[in-house]
Formats: structure tokens, C-alpha cells, sequence
């Protein structure tokens, strides 16, 4: 039972400072000392948030901009260390949060593939087994050997996404990935995630579509400016989530 | 210990990021430029060049005791160079890294090793200009040169050190990285790079014996001088203030890094 929770959050919340002069110097810091000024305004972007993703699970993420559902993302991938709480993944671990991270946009695709696949991890054996795998699926063979920085904006994502589920990850977390790409693009990533998920993966999805969620997940969290609103059942979360939008309406 | 041990799994995980990392610095700085390689052998090459005969005019060096100033003062320029270049990038490294660090969890003190890796690699390149001028001086080959790997290695570990406390520091500090560039302008002319302060006579020559030997970096210029230039063995003082300086910086490089990792990210 204990090792079907893939991913534990337990009351984590996250601080961050705006403080609105950064003391980057070390004069600018000395004189915010002595004049004892050198508190920082605190932000939580995340407060007390617990959720629970068991395996086999297809959760939903959802909220309006700032409720902090990247920043939750980070913290489960280790990107960032939270300031209370804790997070606990069973396994490996693939995020699609902010795609291609570590290219270099004055090396080719294809060296890019090498680096940014050993960023997430990956050895260059495994990479070069998969290396035709991740080229078909992105369509750019013929693009293989030009600068990224020649590249639209679209097929960097294509690239990024191939590279990122190519490994069988026991869990992903995708922050709203699918809506880069054309549509026949995110049909094709739709697909890939429906058949990591029949592998046994178990998927965090953050979307701003609600109807996709209504498709795709099974379990919803709704956070409002960092705090969990409602857990539970896709169909009730997304209900009152959607009555969100009809009551801002009523009210204007 | 179990500090060193956590570290060195990571490091294992993620030994092909490492390389990857090196290699891309590489291509990238070779890539555009026609001559390439032959850079890293020619910068310091005429530097020599030039140098020598500044001071020669300047001064009588096979009077002031040092047989072939050519080599002694290439083996200087090189490790120093060395040693600024390494700690130089690897301050801002974690900076640079931030677009990377923003979105994905590895770990950070890669960035820094990278840096300082690369520049290891640049240094070893660039020792084919010793070479050089090894051959063009007539110098002798002398069977203690191998020996110089051990003032090598140990400046490597000395200097990551340096460039992970710097890494850390200058994420939170950026004006850190303008008084390095002062320090290390002022550290040069204490490092017996192009002097000898065993042989040099005055008031000069006597400060300067007393106070050169608590700058480490004379201390590997000097081992990595009597192996390939005079042929002599390392002296006891000359291995253990190697070793001892590499680890310290190494451990306080480590922990520092360490206890402030965490928090980059907030300030990147
Ligand atoms: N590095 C940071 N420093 C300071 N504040 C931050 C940082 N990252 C995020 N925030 C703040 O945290 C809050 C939540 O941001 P987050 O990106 O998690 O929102 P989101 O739910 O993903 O929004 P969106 O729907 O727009 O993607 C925001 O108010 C943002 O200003
Ligand atoms: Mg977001």
C-alpha cells in the first residue's frame, strides 16, 4: 500500500523575496545593514500545500496565473528547496516543465540532443540508441545539423519534448507542454503521454485547458494564490472550478 | 566524510553532463576561430616572447641566478594562467548556469568543476608552447619531468576549490568578481613569475623572501620548476604545502558551496 503514493507533498510552502532593491553589491548590502534596512518584503507563492499522486494516476493541476502551480512543480521536480514541508518521489522522475532546458542555441540539434539529454540524465549510450526514435518523432531530420538558433520556436519544443519522454520515467510532470507544437504536434504528444501512462507511468499535469483536463485526469488539484482550494474527483474540482468563471461573470 | 561521499555519487550520475558541458565550451571556442588549437598555443607563446626581451633588457637574468628565463618564465605563465582563467570562469559560472538551474535539478557545484575541467584542458594544450620553447632554448630533458603532475594535479584541486567559494559568493555579491580581477592582478607579481626571490639581492628580495611562501601559488610554480626546468625531486616542504593548501581550499570550497546551494536559486 505505503509504495503507491508516487509523489507525497507534505505541507510544503514556498517563500520567496521580493525584495525590491536586490542587494547585488556588496556596498549596496553594507549600507542596507547599517541603516538596518535590510529586511526583504516575503512572498509565499506556496502555503501549506499537502497532495498525494498514487501510481497509475493522471492528476490535474489547476488554477488561474500566479496561483503558483509552476512553482509546485519545481519543488516536486528539486528545482527548488521548500521553505516548510517536504516532498517525497518514489523513482524516476522526467519533468517537462520548461522544455529544452540546457540548449544551446549556437550548437546543432543534434549535439543539443546529447547535452540536453545528459542534463536530464540519460547516458550517451541510451541516446544514441533512441537517437532515431527522438529524431522521427520531432520530424526535423533533415534540420538535424543546423544551429538551433536557425530554428522556429515550435520545432525547438518538438526537439525538447522527443528528448524528454523518451526514457519510461515513473513519473511525469508536464507544465503545460502540450499547448506548444501545431495541433497535429499535440495530438502526437497527447498520444505519447496516453502510452507512457499504459507503460505504468503516473503523470502530474499542470493545463489552463480545462476541457483537457476533464479528458485526461482522473484526480484534480485547484489552487488559489498558493493554497490547495479543492482536491479530489475531476468532475466536482473542474465543476466549481468552471463556476469560478460563471460567478466573476455574474459579479461584473 | 559521508560530505565527499554524497558528492562523489553525484558526481558519477552525472559524469557525461560533465563531459558534455567541457566539450561544448570547446567547440564553441574553437569552432569560429580559424587557427583554433594554435591559439592557446600562440597567446602565451608571444607573451614570452615579449616579456623576455622586456626584462633581459631590463635586467641581467643569467646574473640574477636563473639559467634559462625563457622556460622559467613560460612555466610561470602558464600555471598562473591557469589558476586566473579557472577561478575567473568558475566564478561566474553558477550565474551563467541560471536558465539551466531555473529549470531542471543537477547539481549545482558541476558548473564550477566544469569550468575549472575546461581550463585545465586549455592549460595542457597551451603546455605545447613549453614545449616550444624547451626545443628552441636547447633546454635538457631531464627524467624528473613527470614529476610535475604532482604540482599540476594539486593546483587543479587548490583551484577548484577557490572557484567554488567564488562561485557562491559572487551569486549573492556580483561586485566580487570585479575586486577578483584587482586581486589577482596584484597576486601576479607576488607568485615569482618573472623573478626569482631566492636570488634576488636588496631590501626587495628580503621582503619578498619572507612573505612569497605563504602564497600557495608559488609554491606549485616553484614544484613544477624544479621538476621540468632543474631536474631535482620535489622537496618535503615543497609536497606538503601542496597537498595541504589543495585540500583546505577543497574542504572550505565544499562546505561553502554546500551551505549555500540551496538558496542560488532565489537570488539567480
Ligand atoms: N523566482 C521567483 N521569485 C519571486 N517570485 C516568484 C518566483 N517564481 C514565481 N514567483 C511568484 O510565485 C507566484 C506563483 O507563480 P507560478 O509560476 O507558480 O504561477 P502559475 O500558477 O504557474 O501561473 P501560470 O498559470 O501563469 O503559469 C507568482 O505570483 C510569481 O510572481
Ligand atoms: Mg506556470
Amino acid at each position: 500500500m505505503e509504495n503507491s503514493k508516487m509523489i507525497e507533498v507534505n505541507h510544503v510552502s514556498m517563500r520567496f523575496n521580493l525584495s525590491k532593491e536586490k542587494h547585488e553589491s556588496l556596498k549596496e548590502y553594507l549600507l542596507a545593514a547599517v541603516k538596518g534596512k535590510l529586511q526583504f518584503d516575503e512572498f509565499y507563492a506556496l502555503r501549506d500545500v499537502s497532495l498525494e499522486v498514487e501510481k497509475g494516476d493522471f492528476y490535474g493541476l489547476v488554477g488561474l496565473n500566479g496561483s503558483g502551480k509552476s512553482t509546485l512543480l519545481k519543488v516536486i521536480a528539486g528545482v527548488y528547496k521548500p521553505s516548510a514541508g517536504s516532498v517525497t518521489v518514489r523513482g524516476s522522475i522526467a519533468p517537462l516543465i520548461e522544455l529544452g532546458a540546457g540548449f544551446d542555441m549556437d550548437l546543432t540539434a543534434r549535439e543539443n540532443i546529447y547535452l540536453n539529454g545528459t542534463v536530464l540524465g540519460l547516458t550517451p549510450r541510451y541516446i544514441s540508441e533512441k537517437f532515431d526514435e527522438i529524431v522521427d518523432f520531432s520530424e526535423l531530420r533533415d534540420f538535424l545539423d543546423v544551429p538551433l538558433k536557425n530554428y522556429s520556436s515550435g520545432m525547438v519544443s518538438r526537439i525538447a519534448f522527443a528528448i524528454a519522454t523518451i526514457t519510461k520515467p515513473d513519473v511525469l510532470i508536464a507544465d503545460e507542454i502540450l499547448s506548444v507544437g501545431d495541433f497535429l504536434f499535440q495530438e502526437k504528444c497527447e498520444k505519447r503521454m496516453k502510452e507512457l501512462m499504459a507503460g505504468g507511468t503516473t503523470v502530474l499535469l499542470v493545463s489552463h485547458s480545462i476541457e483537457q483536463v476533464e479528458r485526461m485526469c482522473n484526480k484534480v488539484t485547484w489552487l488559489e494564490r498558493g493554497r490547495v482550494r479543492m482536491a479530489g474527483d475531476v468532475r466536482t474540482v473542474c465543476e466549481a472550478y468552471k463556476a469560478l468563471d460563471q460567478g466573476t461573470e455574474a459579479g461584473t | 566524510m559521508s560530505l565527499l561521499k554524497a558528492y562523489l555519487k553525484d558526481f558519477w550520475r552525472y559524469r557525461y553532463l560533465l563531459y558534455n558541458l567541457i566539450s561544448r565550451d570547446f567547440k564553441l571556442k574553437y569552432r569560429r576561430s580559424v587557427l583554433g588549437v594554435v591559439w592557446s598555443v600562440l597567446n602565451p607563446l608571444l607573451m614570452n616572447v615579449v616579456m623576455v626581451a622586456v626584462f633581459s633588457t631590463i635586467l641581467d637574468m643569467r646574473s640574477a641566478g636563473i639559467e634559462n628565463f625563457s622556460v622559467y618564465l613560460i612555466i610561470g605563465q602558464l600555471l598562473f594562467n591557469f589558476f586566473n582563467e579557472g577561478t575567473s570562469t568558475a566564478m561566474s559560472s553558477v550565474l551563467a548556469a541560471a536558465p539551466l538551474i531555473k529549470k531542471v535539478y543537477i547539481p549545482k557545484y558541476i558548473f564550477p568543476l566544469e569550468k575549472v575541467c575546461f581550463s585545465l584542458v586549455n592549460c595542457v594544450f597551451s603546455f605545447i608552447a613549453l614545449v616550444i620553447v624547451m626545443l628552441f632554448t636547447g633546454a635538457p630533458v631531464h627524467l624528473t619531468i613527470p614529476l610535475a603532475l604532482y604540482p599540476l594535479l594539486t593546483l587543479f584541486v587548490f583551484t577548484l576549490g577557490v572557484g567554488l567559494c567564488l562561485s557562491a559568493a559572487t551569486v549573492f555579491f556580483r561586485d566580487i568578481m570585479h575586486l577578483w580581477g584587482v586581486f589577482i592582478t596584484a597576486l601576479m607579481y607576488f607568485s615569482a613569475i618573472f623573478y626569482d626571490p631566492v636570488q634576488m639581492g636588496g631590501a626587495a628580495g628580503e621582503i619578498l623572501r619572507r612573505f612569497i611562501g605563504f602564497n600557495p601559488l608559488y609554491w606549485y610554480i616553484k614544484g613544477f620548476r624544479m621538476a621540468v626546468l632543474d631536474g631535482q625531486l620535489l622537496d618535503f616542504n615543497t609536497l606538503w604545502v601542496c597537498a595541504a593548501c589543495a585540500l583546505v581550499a577543497l574542504a572550505v570550497g565544499l562546505v561553502v558551496f554546500r551551505s549555500q546551494q540551496d538558496k542560488f536559486i532565489l537570488h539567480i
